[in-house]
């Protein structure tokens, strides 16, 4: 295998790795927030706006994480540095 | 010599499968030497007139009668939600911040709403975008801080609980706000990521509903940046001596 071959296995594998694990975690953790922030709703509907909007900054806080490997993902993809390196080999 | 080119412009980008991080901002319109204007900047002017006018629309006949306009009750609606929703996240006295969370969250939410025209690339999918949205709020938080407590309540911030902490302070001072700059850009980019990869495979009806669900995330994204805006800026306050207490 030439290094072409090498870089682009590498990048789709790793992309794929990347956002396939790096999910994982925030998926577990929104899902921990959400059914925390339901079953508070649940017990106290009075206080079910404020809740609601503390759980969407939260979420979106959790989001973070999985966003973050989205983009090494697109890195990966899309703007692989080292192309331009195998490019002028 | 200035060079207009407009045509790249009507290319539906869903269509011509231009996936790709760089392509937002690759696209040249008006061309003058080594000065250029982009898509996203071009884009970014015609929501920033469209607001504009909207506004100026809205406020031209303000009354305090009876008879209010549709357009002012709507305003007032908007901004007294906001109001709210920034009073339930950081305690009172958030009415200094609203200008600020309600400029913020009116751009980015236009952005991300016009995204349902299938010829408009949304601004906030630039990266460029949405780190000059996050540099405002980054000087937005010393400012808002210094006014409210201090320039000494403000550097206590760095050494909170013990001084030991103070490169982490830094660091998060920093981070927290590139991370949102980040996450609204991730958002965007992948709402459009996700129409044109579906797209290459079901062209008609399948892409629509992720783009339902990029308007959905669009408004939520909006919501979160104004938010976010507002309590890193009021994470700094003047101590509140309870009532009890002072008596």
């Amino acid at each position: 295998m030439d290094s072409y071959a090498i870089i682009g296995a590498i990048s789709v594998l790793g992309a794929c790795l990347c956002m396939g694990i790096g999910s994982l975690g925030s998926a577990l953790g929104e899902g921990n927030a959400a059914s925390a922030a339901l079953t508070a709703m649940a017990q106290q509907p009075d206080e079910a706006s404020r809740i609601r909007s503390t759980m969407f900054v939260s979420l979106a806080m959790l989001e973070t994480t999985a966003l973050y490997s989205l983009l090494i993902a697109f890195l990966a993809l899309y703007a692989n540095p080292f192309w331009n390196y195998a490019i002028t080999q | 010599m200035i060079t207009f080119d407009f045509s790249k412009l009507w290319d539906i980008p869903v269509i011509n499968r231009q996936i790709g991080l760089e392509s937002f901002d690759a696209i040249r319109l008006i061309s003058w030497n080594d000065f250029y204007i982009n898509v996203t900047i071009f884009n970014s002017w015609l929501v920033i007139a469209l607001i504009t006018l909207i506004s100026w629309l809205a406020t031209r006949n303000l009354s305090t009668q009876k008879q209010v306009s549709k357009w002012q009750t709507a305003l007032e609606a908007l901004v007294l939600w906001l109001q709210q929703e920034a009073n339930e996240t950081s305690g009172s006295r958030t009415n200094q911040y609203l200008g600020m969370a309600m400029g913020l969250f009116c751009f980015i939410l236009v952005c991300n709403l016009l995204t349902f025209i299938p010829w408009f690339r949304p601004p906030t999918a630039s990266i460029s975008t949405t780190m000059a949205l996050a540099a405002i709020v980054f000087l937005a938080i010393p400012y808002f801080s210094i006014k409210n407590a201090g320039i000494k309540g403000y550097l206590k911030k760095f050494i909170d609980p013990i001084p030991l902490m103070l490169p982490m302070n830094v660091f998060s001072e920093f981070f927290s706000v590139f991370a949102m700059g980040l996450r609204l850009f991730g958002n965007m980019l992948s709402g459009v990521m996700f129409a044109s990869i579906l797209s290459a495979f079901v062209p008609f009806v399948a892409p629509l509903t992720m783009q339902t669900l990029g308007l959905l995330t669009g408004s939520i994204q909006a919501y979160i940046f104004a938010l976010l805006a507002v309590v890193y800026s009021s994470s700094v306050k003047e101590e509140i001596v309870p009532e009890i207490i002072k008596t």
